[in-house]
């Protein structure tokens, strides 16, 4: 019984495929049918997702590994070796907090020297770039001053804004030692709106959003202190 | 190498350079022509996705219904674009690091659909690859030259950053041009670009312009010397 149902569906699939490939004999006619052009739109769209769907999947792990070993570099660069005998990468700690649209939630990781913190680090949205929110990472002592900031992603203008990258230019080191305590509520701001840092030539909103970014790193440390520190 | 290759690679380069003769694909050229290494990087990675979707459009010509084949060509590009993003990232990540802004930004430029659309669309796969790689060639010039001379007059370095997108061995080509310069904002900027391009295009005329005088000399000369030894 299924030898013969098996029989008479290869002899149906070997019609319709002797049938499939004569339609492709007479290209130019094939070309003029509604159909066809349906069919042939959709198959470019389904061929173009399978193919970005199977290089998702194979890129992936790659891109993933390549994104840690980023943020370990960072890590490295706004917590110094000498404050930590722990792997940053590994010892995180989760912050969630409300935001107007639902929860966020900053992995923030601690630098330990002997089991005592000597520091934190975390990546912070700094939000009002010129194209699109910025990405920082803030390393900073356990008092809460900055030890380093670091861009990780933006989406600044190449040549102008893009400033802020340390391979660009050293205008990020220019918040180096600060903290809330020593620079005041009012200075955290461009020289251009009267605070201390520094704009760029031809570019004040991503230093302004930059700026702004730190300065709620450092107030979002200051209200989580105790949970970090203990 | 036969007359019509010939062709493809003078009407890339120079004849018909996308830029220089044929005015499109302005939008990623004005965006990021602030520096030579930007116009480089950018230019080689549109080279890449004009490679393929030309081969790519060739090889399926005869499948693709005239009526449809805009929308056809858009999936095809944009899949490209967003598959060499990707594959960039796992595997060239350093490189993706500085060209990763640009990547997305080749979507936006018709070039790669005026040629597809003119060319690949009705030639055999070699030349409508070569016509790809030729024009993306054209346009990587245009860049560079372009990018150089903004460069020089809007901060007065040239290939700045070279070594983050080639490598240290090409750190010997970081030069700066003008000592102590104060720098030349406008330059820098979009409109910068629009006026360089200007200068550019004025300066591709006058040479065309006294190349035919001159190739119009050579041959009545040498119509002369035919009618005397006659």
């Amino acid at each position: 019984m299924s030898g013969v149902n098996f029989d008479t569906l290869r002899d149906i699939a070997a019609s319709w495929r002797e049938k499939l490939a004569r339609q492709f004999d007479d290209l130019d006619a094939l070309r003029q049918r509604l159909d066809y052009q349906t069919y042939i739109l959709a198959a470019a769209a389904l061929v173009s997702s399978l193919l970005l769907g199977i290089a998702h999947f194979a890129t992936q792990g790659a891109i993933d590994s390549r994104r840690n070993e980023d943020i370990g570099v960072t890590l490295e660069q706004v917590l110094p070796g000498s404050l930590h005998d722990n792997v940053l990468v590994d010892d995180a700690e989760t912050i969630v907090e409300p935001t107007k649209a639902g929860t966020l939630a900053t992995p923030v990781y601690i630098a330990r020297l002997n089991g005592a913190v000597t520091g934190v680090a975390f990546k912070f949205t700094a939000s009002g770039g010129y194209s699109g929110p910025i990405l920082l990472m803030i390393g900073m002592d356990k008092d809460g001053a900055v030890l380093g900031v670091r861009v990780v992603a933006h989406a600044e203008t190449p040549g102008l804004g893009d400033k802020i990258e340390r391979g660009k230019s050293g205008w990020i080191l220019s918040f180096d030692r600060r903290s809330l305590d020593n620079t005041a509520p009012g200075r955290w701001k461009v020289r251009k709106d009267g605070g201390d840092f520094d704009q760029f030539a031809g570019a004040t909103i991503t230093p302004r959003a930059v700026v702004h970014g730190v300065e709620s790193g450092l107030k979002f440390f200051q209200r989580h202190k105790a949970e970090l520190l203990e | 190498m036969n007359e019509e290759f010939r062709k493809i690679i003078r009407d890339g380069l120079w004849d018909n350079n996308i830029v220089f003769s044929q005015s499109i694909g302005l939008c990623p050229l004005l965006a990021v022509t602030g520096t030579a290494v930007n116009g480089l990087g950018m230019g080689l990675a549109t080279t890449a996705v004009m490679v393929v979707c030309s081969a790519l459009v060739s090889r399926t010509r005869l499948l693709i219904p005239p009526e449809i084949r805009i929308p056809i060509f858009v999936v095809l590009i944009a899949m490209v674009v967003t598959l060499v993003d990707m594959l960039m990232n796992a595997w060239l990540h350093e490189m993706h690091k500085v060209l990763g802004l640009f990547i997305p930004l080749i979507v936006t430029n018709c070039a790669i659909l005026g040629r597809v659309e003119a060319y690949a669309s009705r030639r055999p796969v070699a030349e409508a690859a070569m016509d790809g790689l030729m024009m993306g060639l054209g346009f990587t010039l245009a860049l560079v030259v372009l990018g150089a001379a903004r460069e020089i007059l809007g901060v007065g370095t040239l290939f700045s950053n070279a070594s983050l997108l080639m490598g240290q061995s090409f750190a010997g080509l970081e030069a700066v041009v003008i000592e102590k310069y104060r720098g030349f904002l406008l330059m820098a900027l979009p409109p910068g670009g629009f006026l360089m391009l200007g200068f550019i295009l004025a300066g591709k005329k006058i040479l065309d312009r006294k190349l035919q005088a001159r190739s119009k000399a050579v041959s009545v000369s040498m119509t002369e010397t035919v009618r005397l030894e006659g």
